[in-house]
């Protein structure tokens, strides 16, 4: 396999690529168009969960049952839910919730990915192939089901969700962080930080965690995109907060109430189309930030 | 590396499937024990429950005897298939399960090969016009398919079958009906959503491979010797570019059933998915566990399935 020069390439390419700071890094990164558009989303929806009690019309949970289920109209562009709320304002407040679940969870999946990922392949053995097992296991069980049975247990708050989503995702990262460390301990100036008796901790956190930044940065962003996913699925089977404000949430309400079977697609089609741009965004920018950092990696 | 033989790497699937077994069944014992309360008790006993079912429960899982003794007797019930009472509907979790699990199959399978087929003949069209206009259609379509949310698509479908009219889009049968066409009508939709967000992958999976095997120098010797294009791609490529898919088609499987829970939910289909949802709402912890069980134990033994299959038709893995 020629995984080992892979890294290699990539390594080189992201330090090559990387080595004039900030600024030239954003001149690189304007010049992929996929990536603007992606970043130019995630600054849209960032700019609609802080403002969102500045752009709604109304306060989101507002209940008048006097409203309840109607039509779009002058008033509530988007109609009312199933208990007089406005669902103009709720599907802006739903951005503040998708927003702190994707970063939170995902900031948890990377940690402990990176975390497992270097320690693996650092220093192999009977607790690497362990590790590996374990996270063969996650790989292939379905994920939101273990979800589920969790989150029901232990109680869906917000905090729960995050927690359940973030400590379930990391294998993927860890797995990536592996490889990456098994071909960077070869390299020479390891071999020599070694000799001059570095500590273990000191040559895995100074000298091979910087290395593999650039994929844990480009993996970060994407696993934003699946904890948005994996939080809007949870909710709509019912996992999670009532109170919270969220997209899965209102479309979960819209079939509960029957709104989608009475054909008000203003209830189901714009926090869905959110929930998919959002996720867009991310992946987009996580996908043009690997494609940056790794030369190699061109096309699909 | 010593050369392994196939029962070697066999031995080594089967033992990696039972740990992950035993994995899945412990982890559910000790779940169940971070509950508040007093967990044991809250498991099995629900004031739903006659004081006699209460009472045999005890028994068959030991409630009132050491906690490793409750972990083998929990297992040795996880084994036989038994997971308690549902604290619903009042009876045995596992009968059911068997049916929801019969039903979620007729949707599922259907819709993973139809999804397989969809995913290699998009990627084979995509890899063979490479770069071309076609292709990036090919993949942009497939790509806005598996970004969908698979219970938002589902509610666009609804929305259009109403606006429509006479398309089923709740249950397996109308009721009192038991035919084969009244079960097809039900089934379309779920599994046009279906098909439609899982193809994707397939398709990117399908034309990287190809366009990998493509890129190989026994495909030039082949142009080289004048065979014909057609001919190279069908007979030289595609089938090893087949082979990778096999081990992908296995991981994407847990992935399949995430997505089959969603659509049954949405389309009130009764399978196994649809269970789990209603389980959420009733606070039914032996029917969601035993839900989780079964699942789980499902998608492990398939990819089991697939790792012998694999290594069956490219012998090369067994020396990895």
């Amino acid at each position: 396999m020629n995984s080992q020069t892979e890294v290699m390439d990539y390594i080189k390419g992201s330090m090559r690529r990387t080595g004039s700071g900030v600024l030239g890094f954003w001149n690189r990164y304007k010049r992929n168009k996929i990536g603007v558009a992606g970043l130019g989303i995630i600054i849209f929806f960032t700019l609609m969960a802080i403002l969102a009690p500045v752009i709604s019309p109304y306060n989101p949970n507002t209940i008048n049952s006097s409203l309840y289920l109607s039509p779009p109209s002058s008033a509530h562009l988007l109609g009312t839910d199933s208990l007089g709320r406005d669902l103009l304002s709720r599907d802006f407040y739903g951005a503040q919730i998708s927003l702190i679940v994707g970063f939170a969870a995902a900031a948890i999946s990377v940690f402990v990915g990176l975390v497992i990922g270097l320690y693996s392949g650092y220093f192999g053995g009977w607790a690497d192939e362990i590790l590996m097992r374990v996270t063969d296991f996650f790989l292939v069980i379905p994920t939101l089901v273990f979800m589920i049975v969790i989150a029901a247990v232990i109680g869906p708050s917000l905090v729960n969700v995050i927690l359940v989503i973030g400590l379930l995702s990391w294998p993927s990262t860890a797995r990536t962080i592996r490889s990456m460390v098994l071909s960077i301990k070869n390299w020479p100036f390891i071999e020599s930080a070694m000799i001059n008796g570095g500590k273990s901790n000191y040559i895995i956190f100074r000298h091979i965690a910087p290395n593999v930044f650039p994929v844990v940065f480009a993996n970060a962003v994407m696993s934003v995109a699946s904890a948005i996913f994996a939080q809007a699925s949870l909710v709509f089977l019912g996992v999670g907060d009532i109170t919270d404000i969220s997209w899965g949430g209102t479309i979960h309400n819209a079939f509960a109430f029957g709104a989608v079977s009475a054909g008000m697609w203003w209830y189901v089609i714009p926090p869905g189309l959110f929930i998919i741009l959002v996720i867009l965004g991310f992946t987009m920018t996580g996908y043009s930030l690997e494609e940056m950092f790794n030369p190699k990696k061109r096309g699909f | 590396m010593a050369a392994a033989s196939y029962s070697t790497y066999l031995a080594r699937r089967v033992i990696l499937t039972v740990v992950s077994v035993f994995i899945i069944i412990s982890f559910n014992f000790l779940l169940f024990r971070v509950l508040p309360g007093n967990p044991i008790t809250l498991l099995y006993r629900s004031p739903r429950l006659t004081f006699n079912q209460e009472k045999a429960l005890s028994i068959e899982f030991g409630l009132n005897r050491p906690e490793w003794v409750q972990y083998i007797l929990y297992v040795k019930n996880a084994l036989e298939g038994n997971f308690g009472i549902s604290y619903y509907y009042k009876v045995s979790v596992t009968s059911k399960i068997i049916p929801a699990l019969e039903n979620s199959l007729i949707l599922l399978i259907p819709a993973t090969i139809i999804s397989i087929l969809l995913g290699i003949y998009t990627g084979v069209f995509s890899a063979w016009r490479e770069n071309t206009k076609a292709d990036v259609a090919v993949l942009q379509t497939a790509m806005a398919f598996y970004a969908m949310p698979t219970f938002w698509l589902g509610g666009i479908f609804i929305l259009i079958a109403i606006y429509i009219g006479g398309i089923p889009v709740a249950g397996e049968y109308s009721v009192g009906s038991t035919s084969i066409i009244n079960l097809m009508e039900h089934m379309a939709l779920p599994l046009l959503t279906l098909v439609l967000v899982y193809y994707g992958q397939f398709t990117i999976m399908m034309r990287n491979s190809l366009r990998d095997v493509l890129s190989e120098d026994y495909i030039l010797t082949a142009y080289a010797k004048g065979a014909d294009s057609k001919r190279i791609l069908y007979s030289h490529a595609v089938p090893n570019a087949m082979l990778p898919m096999i081990s992908l088609i296995a991981i994407n499987l847990g992935l399949m059933v995430t997505g089959a829970i969603l659509v049954e939910t949405v389309f009130s289909w009764p399978g196994i998915g649809y269970l789990i949802y209603q389980s959420i709402g009733h606070l039914d912890y032996p029917m969601l566990q035993g839900a989780f069980i079964i699942v789980t134990f499902s998608v492990v033994l398939a990819n089991l399935l697939a790792d012998i299959i694999y290594g069956l038709v490219d012998p090369r893995i067994r020396y990895r």
